[in-house]
């Protein structure tokens, strides 16, 4: 709203997301200006979608200062069980997303067990059942690739009343429960006040254990259904390799779009942008036949730029949280409320003998 | 002459007691306080305010002892149990979460909600906001952020919040102290307000004036006993410092052995941090023991690590043995000859579960990797260590195979100093070097200081222990709100004084920064 006194680098730091978005957008754009043309922004964001929904189940984890690592081996797991279930029980599709996203808030269920109850730290919870759950989807597929039915194709090419593609539908939905649980609910509020100093959380009442089990079941929820959401989109085939490594989109989208990795900042709204400017990037190096095997690097590059954002906002609000002795310099220069001189404290005290 | 027996007390303490480990921290106090009225708590660190309020507060549970509050037992075990009787505690440091809305901080565990998905009612929230944050005061947007107010501010909300959850005592421990004038006032003001309606306020502060100023009762706590007790009519400052310096208790040192020379192995040239320390200068002579005297939050532990290099600072200069360093690190330090004994030994100063012998090898490992290979000479380490070990009368059985921790307090500050004795530094800065460090231990801990001073090292003792500063050091400077304050010699040492000087309630610091620059 005001941008009271801020220097313009901080500003651009502050808005870092936007910055980047819209650079990145007009680059491609100079590189080829059919980029510009709605088709293609329509499949940004339709390809946007998966790795959107992962990502705002990992905002809800990232505010809280926690992370989770098994997000992409939870849509593999999830999709694999609904795979099964449609290839060999016959399911219909939406039995087989609901399979799909029990599975995945089954699997956020155990990362919290874990963090919550055996008070394992959430990296290494999550490292370990990134493992195990695709140990255990290559077990139950003997490493086999899965062939989804017909039906599968079709949901994923579905167009809600005729024009809007299904991916887009269901992140928007997602997008605004996300959005309303954070802003409009006390658990929401209360996640960020974790996040903010879980002690000071605690003092004041609110269930911190309670809250971080909701929040890994959240991120298991979305995995599942991303997964799902990817599976209908890559026209109903998972093989082993199916969703590896997504969790580091999720968690790019969600810091790029100002999600602090510290915990206590970010909102829905960023990690969406986030999420879009990641599978921009994607799309835009391939539509502008960048060298494949330099893709990975541009990525890694605009992921790298915003860790190193999200640093630089943490070192300044670190300087802000510092513990001061003395009323601070440059506070307004009114001698009234300038910090009590020696002399004016000695004026308050009665004389003794 | 007083009103204390027509109503009974809102609280009432009955012989609390609470030791940690062995050690008094409260020692049977009783004390009430009266609903409508204002208890001022003052004594010197370490005499049991803090313990005293965590009781009340039940942070921490009482040996012996009853308590009564509304005139029923009352026996808290945990913080949230003395929120629900309604005394609610607000800390030096606040409990405020900086990226949440003011009426967010205040309703964070009960939000009004509203309609079928029980979401917050943001038009009551808002409302019910204001209207607290209008009995403390504080006129302001009820969604403003709370890292965009002051920290007076802050203060207010916190007082909303105990509003809010009804408290009929709130405890308030060092409130001014980051506050400039203009908002102390208006908490004052607030307080006043408060006790008018019938709310009991325990006031804790180093500020004697605002103390005075007030209370209606003072109690003063000294060794974790309640020293004194009336109406505060009935005080002076200088009563009030008389009482909590008390008559000495008997402890022993050893006398000194060197005197200090003239030439200056650390200077300190007016060092700045903004906020923290302001303009600090200072020098330390080659066999001097230096005391650093200050209250909780002078900036004492600050300057030592911006001294060692763990700390930035804005302006000004260190320099050791005529020599400026530049950008100072530990690592730099370290090699200029400058040891740091930190106040946190567990934490900071040794390796628990390491051996003996590689703690106290541990700053010159690099002496002992001679060889091609920069491989470690255990066998050379070990003969070291043990010949240093032995100087130093450690009590401990065999070096190469005890680990630290099992040794006692005194013998693990032994280690310390032994690590940084074999860099044979010539300046030590020691941060409370004998705190949680039985009298025994002490004497022999002050030995070894007063051994390293005759070997010509400069020592700067940082406590808050008057009493083993005045019985060391050579030369006490006195610090008070990131600034020296005062400066004693040995000869003229006063506790009363310095004590004043850390309260600053007298002026010394003029001329002794002009005799400084000379």
């Amino acid at each position: 709203m005001k941008i009271r006194g801020v220097s313009l680098p901080q500003f651009l730091l502050n808005n870092s997301t936007i910055v980047l978005f819209v650079s990145v957008f007009m680059l491609f754009g100079l590189a080829s200006e059919r980029f510009f043309l709605p088709e293609n922004i329509v499949n940004i964001v339709k390809q946007a979608a998966f790795t959107g929904i992962v990502a705002v189940g990992m905002t809800f984890v990232l505010l809280t200062a926690g992370i989770d690592l098994s997000v992409g081996s939870n849509m593999y797991l999830s999709a694999v069980a609904a795979g099964l279930l449609m290839r060999q029980q016959n399911f219909e599709v939406l039995p087989a997303l609901i399979a799909s996203l029990i599975v995945g808030t089954l699997f956020g269920a155990f990362n919290a067990f874990c963090i919550v109850r055996l008070k394992i730290i959430p990296f290494m919870t999550t490292l370990a059942t990134l493992v195990i759950g695709r140990g255990v989807g290559t077990a139950l597929t003997q490493s086999q690739q899965i062939d989804f039915p017909e039906r599968m194709n079709e949901f994923g090419q579905a167009l809600v009343f005729g024009v809007i593609p299904m991916p887009i539908v269901v992140f928007v939905i997602v997008v605004i429960a996300a959005w309303y649980i954070l802003t409009r609910t006390p658990f929401g509020r209360q996640i960020y006040a974790i996040g903010n100093d879980p002690e000071a959380a605690k003092k004041a009442g609110i269930n911190t254990n309670r809250a971080l089990t909701r929040v890994y079941l959240i991120s298991g929820f979305c995995a599942g259904l991303a997964g799902f959401i990817l599976v209908s989109q890559l026209g109903g085939r998972v093989d082993r390799s199916f969703a590896e490594g997504r969790e580091f989109d999720a968690i790019a989208a969600a810091v790029l779009g100002g999600t602090s990795l510290f915990g206590g900042a970010g909102s829905v709204f960023g990690t969406v942008i986030g999420a879009l400017l990641i599978t921009m990037v994607q799309y835009g190096l391939s539509f502008n036949l960048v060298n494949l095997y330099l893709q990975p690097m541009v990525k890694a590059f605009i992921i790298f730029l915003a860790i190193f954002f999200d640093s630089l906002r943490a070192a300044n609000l670190y300087k802000l949280k510092r513990r001061f002795i003395r009323p601070l310099d440059g506070l307004p220069a009114d001698p009234q409320t300038v910090g009590r001189s020696p002399i004016e404290a000695a004026r308050t005290i009665p004389s003794g003998d | 002459m007083t009103p204390e027996s027509t109503p009974p007390p809102l609280l009432q303490l009955h012989d609390i007691s609470k030791a940690f480990f062995g050690i008094a921290a409260v020692k049977a106090v009783s004390l009430h306080v009266n609903a409508g009225e204002t208890l001022g708590l003052i004594g010197q660190n370490g005499a049991g305010k803090s313990t005293l309020m965590n009781l009340i507060g039940g942070v921490v549970l009482p040996d012996s002892g009853t308590m009564t509050f509304k005139g029923q037992s009352y026996t808290p075990r945990s913080p949230a149990d003395a929120n629900t009787v309604g005394i609610a505690f607000i800390h030096q440091e606040l409990n405020l979460f900086t990226n949440l809305s003011i009426a967010e901080n205040i309703f964070i565990n009960q939000f009004p909600r509203t309609g079928i998905l029980r979401s917050i009612d943001r038009a009551a929230l808002k409302q019910r906001t204001r209207a607290l944050l209008h009995s403390v005061g504080l006129d302001m947007p009820p969604d403003m952020q709370i890292e965009r107010i002051s920290p007076g501010e802050r203060q207010l909300v916190e007082i909303a919040r105990a509003l809010y959850q009804d408290a009929a005592l709130i405890i308030l421990d060092e409130p001014t102290t980051s506050l400039t004038a203009r908002e102390t006032e208006r908490l004052f003001a607030i307080m006043d307000q408060l006790r008018a309606q019938g709310k009991a306020l325990i006031y804790i502060s180093h500020i004697l004036g605002d103390v005075l100023r007030v209370s209606d009762r003072i109690a003063i706590m000294r060794d974790g006993a309640l020293v004194s007790h009336e109406p505060t009519r009935a005080y002076t400052i200088n009563r009030m410092i008389a009482q909590m310096v008390g008559r000495s208790i008997e402890q022993l040192y050893p006398p000194r052995t060197s005197t200090p020379t003239t030439e200056t192995v650390l200077e300190i040239r007016e060092v700045t941090a903004s906020g923290i320390v302001e303009r600090i200068s200072f020098a330390l002579h080659r066999g001097e023991v230096l005391g650093l005297f200050g209250l909780m939050g002078s900036g004492r532990t600050e300057l030592a690590r911006m001294i060692f290099g763990v700390d930035p600072f804005d302006s000004g200069e260190i320099l050791i043995e005529g020599q400026p360093v530049h950008k100072p690190s530990p690592q730099r330090s370290i090699q200029n000859g400058v040891a740091f004994v930190t106040e946190n030994r567990r934490e900071e100063g040794l390796l628990m579960s390491i051996d003996i012998a590689n703690n106290i090898g541990l700053v010159a490992l690099k002496d002992f990797a001679k060889s091609l290979l920069q491989t470690i000479d255990q066998g050379e380490l070990l003969e070291s260590a043990r010949s240093t070990a032995s100087a130093l009368q450690l009590k401990s059985g065999d070096i190469a195979q005890q680990p630290a921790k099992a040794l006692s307090g005194g013998n693990q500050q032994k280690v310390v100093i032994a690590k940084w004795l074999m860099s044979q530094p010539s300046v030590f800065l020691m941060d409370e070097p004998t705190r949680g460090i039985d009298v025994g231990a002490k004497y022999e801990i002050y030995s070894v200081i007063d051994q390293l001073a005759a070997n010509g090292s400069g020592v700067l003792i940082i406590s808050s222990e008057l009493e083993e500063l005045t019985g060391m050091c050579d030369r006490i400077l006195v610090m008070s709100r990131g600034e020296i304050y005062g400066q004693f010699e040995r000869g003229e040492y006063d506790e009363e004084r310095i004590l004043r000087a850390a309260f600053r309630e007298i002026m010394t610091a003029e001329p002794m920064l002009t005799e400084m620059k000379s």
